[in-house]
């Protein structure tokens, strides 16, 4: 595979301060999982994909819908009624042949999700609603599995990259979600586009970095980002010894 | 002290949309009754009972854990910044 072809694809990396050859082969060779193919995971997959990660593995359940369209630029409005996985797969194929795209169209549950981290380099949250959020975040830690997770609403985001053990988990933070109606959504509150997008795009210079070694993580920092205002945030967040899913891991 | 105080999106719905406000309070715990006071059910959005915190929410002094600088009895100073955020579920 490293041939000029390659070695032209990927040129603009080849270039960038704190990356070489073998960032790039480390890349080609890295497995990312990416759960949820819709605001965050559209933009989170194109930028996996345009980087060269060798294998992507995109998995969702649901069907393209006409109120996705703001935010999943993943999918055009003649992929309504269709699997978002499988139209996923087909883009991301598209966008570079170089990547083996395994789409899956199934839900992540507490029966699979194991399955799915333990063969993953690196996997990105993309997922809508806490109890998807937190089963990924207990499965990362279970399996030793390095995840960025990220959360948008309205015209805000937030995220950080968990390194289970090595810094705070998503439980270290926010031990618990809210109940059920206690909290807006996307429907009630509603959702950029743009900001999805970067936090997806952010997410994905996380795992990029992390398969490289390059530069360092959100590990310990939250970033936070508010469009309304164009005001970044970065605070300091730290493992609690006492963390229900990973305060037994020792550093 | 007056302080700024920045919001998650949650926080908004009782401060009529507005993601960063100033108000004052010697510490947290004042911070959030004169909250309270300017933006009625406020503290419904941040505790869960009497001195306990949501699990779902986190308090940053300066981008600090506020936790360690003394929770919610920390020595607040004029100027600084006090980031309430929201886990947020979005995506």
């Amino acid at each position: 595979m490293w041939n000029e072809n390659y070695k032209k694809r990927y040129a603009r990396h080849l270039t960038m301060p704190s990356w070489n050859e073998d960032a790039q082969k480390k890349i080609s060779r890295a497995k990312v999982l990416i759960v949820g193919a819709g605001g965050l995971g559209s933009a989170a997959s194109l930028f996996v994909a345009a980087a060269g990660v060798g294998t992507i593995v995109i998995v969702d359940s649901d069907t393209v819908e006409p109120s996705n369209l703001n935010r999943q630029v993943l999918f055009t409005p003649s992929d309504i009624g269709a699997s978002k996985a499988e139209k996923a797969g087909d883009r991301l194929k598209a966008l570079n042949p170089d990547c083996e795209v395994l789409a899956h169209d199934i839900k992540v549950d507490s029966e699979n999700a194991g399955d799915f981290f333990k063969d993953a380099d690196v996997a990105l949250d993309c997922t809508d609603g806490f109890p998807n959020k937190y089963l990924l975040n207990d499965t990362a830690v279970a399996t030793g599995t390095p995840l960025a997770h990220a959360g948008v609403l309205a015209w805000s985001g937030q995220m950080f990259f968990i390194e289970p053990g090595k810094g705070p988990c998503l439980r270290c933070v926010f031990p618990n979600p809210p109940p059920e109606g206690k909290y807006p959504t996307s429907e009630t509150v509603g959702i950029l586009g743009a900001v999805a997008g970067m936090f997806g795009s952010l997410q994905a210079a996380e795992a990029i970095k992390f398969i490289a070694g390059a530069g360092e993580r959100l590990v310990g920092r939250m970033l936070t980002f508010d469009a309304l205002y164009m005001q970044w945030q970065t605070v300091k967040i730290s493992r609690d010894e006492k963390c229900p899913a990973c305060g037994g891991i020792k550093p | 002290m007056v302080v700024t105080v920045r919001l998650s999106t949650p926080f908004r719905e009782v401060t009529g949309g507005k993601g960063e406000v100033r108000s004052e309070g010697g510490t947290p715990a004042e911070l959030f009754d004169n909250m309270e006071n300017s933006y009625p059910g406020f503290k419904e959005l941040v505790f869960e009972g009497e001195g306990k915190i949501h699990d779902y929410v986190h308090i940053f002094i300066n981008g600090e854990d506020y936790r360690p600088l003394g929770g919610l009895e920390s020595k607040l100073s004029d100027g600084d910044v006090v980031s309430i955020l929201f886990a947020i579920s979005g995506g």
